[in-house]
């Protein structure tokens, strides 16, 4: 499913070379749950951000679904973000004017899906999150943890294949995280492939398979 | 994405971020409302201009002695020689020629006219009866200049009616005697009010006939002569015959000006076109602020938005789609603002239009055309920048809210 090769992703800072990702291989199957853990600076979320294809590696190959994707150009990207990648923020980055259904059918507008056909998909995946009574209601009027939960409807509405996590529930109390933690839990039980980046030793518990970072490099990947 | 989609999200965009919205409307409507406003003045202007010439009567031939055309010295001119005057003679000859219907001299001066003690100091021309029709006067009561030998001096005058008034307080004037200089006239007619005529205002105006205003005077020559062609399409066989007749009297010196109403009229027309012109080129200019003012407020809306960026990037929106999202909501933005300018420039036009019912005031089609025009391509122009700023942005450093 995921496949990273020798990846390194440097950053000029001034005139100090910053190794963000130095070498990193890390190969996920379909259906895994990964978190990734490590202190602040130690590259979980660059190695988050390319896996997304949200910024490109330095070098190394990242084959997604068996293909190459270092040499695609940005449409490319693009595309494939939308029909394979799912995103969910700490701070769920919601469109503010738009209501919930509005945000969760926001990459089926983009993508040109019919009207007709992105009500049904939208509605559903409101159901199955417990948010049908919100969908009239803008991200001002939801609680953090239903805000959430609109963004992980959001992620999934495009039915990718990965769901990326960046500290899902750094911004919620502790009944909202559990809430929004099952609710991608029950995703992943359905076989998408869940990877979490995360501070919370307790989340990362959670999952199957754990990978620690420390200064662009993973020095522990153990189940 | 489907142009539906496109249009209701930037839609959605710039109504949410409404003051926003309501300064670049306020910016586009200003500019495209004083285009049409003053391009409105230069047209009403030349309208009303083309409107005198009209009343004046058409078909008119105006001949102005000594001629106004710069180019070569003509022998005559070295030799000292000054232009031979215009003559009842001549204007006798131009009665003649195949397509005149009518001609009639005019001579101007002032001459101080009485009434017993009053007395004031008036412009008095002298004509013929072929004046009223030529020139289009209209009479409140009484007669005009009886027609006849325009040689023969005849002591009748006609006068406007703020003379009648000044001179014959709380009198009929029809009947009553004028002195005028030296001689004195019967009042045979009272001019209606017919506001100004080509600089005369025929209020205040003693018109007497030609052979008697040429002795109070005592001149031979003519102010002008104004014929009438019979059609139209006589007008240049006229003029022409009317040049070669005149010369032919002149000894072969072609030493008056013809002039034409229609060439009249066109270069009044090619001076109020250039004046409209003008005017609507400075009201563009306020178009231009307004795409300056487009393009700053989208650039604000872009670093406003950047994290918004990050996420359409995020969840698969290409460089395109969201270069055609800002570009869109600043189209339609600067459109929305056309329509209100539009509406407010006629709004100017219609409420200038109550005040000065005369003033024919609509905008040419062409300001109208090119006000929106300009409106949409400024908003396209100023627009692409921003749009294409957004659509650059990194979507790793837009997420975190960093530009």
């Amino acid at each position: 499913m995921i496949d990273l090769r020798n990846i390194c992703r440097h950053f000029q800072m001034g005139d100090q070379q910053v190794r963000a990702l130095d070498d990193v291989n890390v190969h996920i199957e379909t259906g895994e749950y990964v978190s990734i853990m490590g202190p602040s600076g130690s590259g979980k979320s660059t190695l988050l951000n390319v896996l997304g294809l949200l910024d490109r590696p330095t070098a190394g190959t990242y084959l997604l679904d068996g293909r190459e994707t270092t040499s695609l150009d940005d449409e490319e990207l693009a595309h494939t973000r939308a029909g394979k990648i799912g995103f969910i923020f700490q701070s769920f980055h919601l469109i503010p004017r738009l209501t919930a259904f509005e945000n969760v059918e926001l990459p089926l507008v983009i993508a040109g899906v019919a009207p007709e056909e992105r009500r049904p998909r939208v509605q559903q995946l409101l159901a199955s999150l417990s948010l049908e009574s919100r969908s009239k209601h803008r991200p001002n009027e939801l609680s953090g943890g239903q805000r959430q939960r609109v963004a992980i409807a959001r992620a999934m509405v495009m039915q990718p294949a990965v769901l990326l996590a960046d500290e899902p529930t750094g911004n919620l109390d502790h009944v909202s995280g559990a809430e929004v933690l099952a609710a991608i839990e029950g995703l992943n039980a359905k076989g998408i492939t869940l990877l979490v980046v995360t501070h919370d030793a307790e989340v990362a518990q959670r999952a199957r398979r754990h990978i620690r970072m420390r200064d662009g490099r993973v020095v522990e990947d153990a189940p | 994405m489907r142009f539906r989609d496109l249009i209701r999200l930037s839609l959605d965009s710039a109504v949410r971020a409404r003051m926003r919205s309501v300064m670049l409307l306020l910016a586009m409507s200003i500019g495209v409302a004083a285009v049409i406003a003053l391009t409105s003045l230069g047209e009403g202007a030349r309208r009303y201009v083309a409107d005198e010439f009209q009343a004046l009567g058409t078909r008119m031939v105006i001949v102005i002695p000594g001629r106004s055309e710069t180019g070569g010295v003509s022998p005559g001119m070295l030799a000292g020689e000054t232009p031979r005057d215009l003559t009842l003679g001549d204007a006798l000859a131009v009665q003649r020629l195949p397509g005149v219907e009518r001609v009639a001299p005019v001579v101007v001066g002032s001459a101080p006219a009485s009434v017993g003690s009053l007395e004031r100091e008036a412009p008095v021309m002298g004509s013929s009866a072929d004046l009223q029709p030529v020139h289009g006067f209209k009479l409140a009561r009484g007669s005009f200049l009886p027609p006849g030998d325009l040689t023969r001096d005849t002591a009748v005058a006609v006068i406007g009616s703020n003379i009648a008034r000044e001179l014959f307080p709380g009198r009929e004037a029809i009947g009553g005697n004028l002195r005028i200089g030296d001689r004195r006239f019967r009042v045979i007619g009272v001019l209606a009010d017919q506001g100004r005529m080509i600089g005369m205002d025929s209020q205040e105006l003693i018109i007497v006939p030609v052979s008697a205003a040429q002795a109070l005077f005592n001149t031979e020559s003519l102010f002008r002569m104004l014929i009438q062609a019979h059609t139209r399409d006589d007008m240049t066989r006229v003029r022409n015959a009317t040049i070669e007749a005149i010369k032919l009297r002149h000894q072969g010196e072609e030493d008056v000006t013809v002039i034409t109403q229609d060439a009249l009229l066109s270069t009044f027309d090619r001076i109020f076109t250039a004046l409209t012109l003008t005017l609507g080129g400075i009201a563009s200019i306020s178009l231009a602020v307004a795409g300056v003012l487009i393009m700053n407020v989208m650039l604000v809306s872009v670093s406003q938005r950047t994290s918004e960026v990050g996420l359409l990037k995020a969840i698969g929106a290409t460089r395109a789609q969201i270069t055609a999202l800002f570009l869109t909501e600043a189209i339609l933005l600067s459109v929305a603002g056309a329509i209100t300018g539009l509406f407010v420039g006629f709004g100017v036009d219609w409420i200038v239009g109550n005040i000065y019912p005369s003033l024919p005031l609509s905008p040419p089609t062409w300001a109208v055309v090119l006000a929106i025009v300009v409106a949409i391509l400024s908003g396209v122009v100023f627009g692409l920048m921003p749009a294409r700023r957004a659509a650059r942005l990194d979507p790793v450093a837009a997420l975190a809210g960093r530009r």
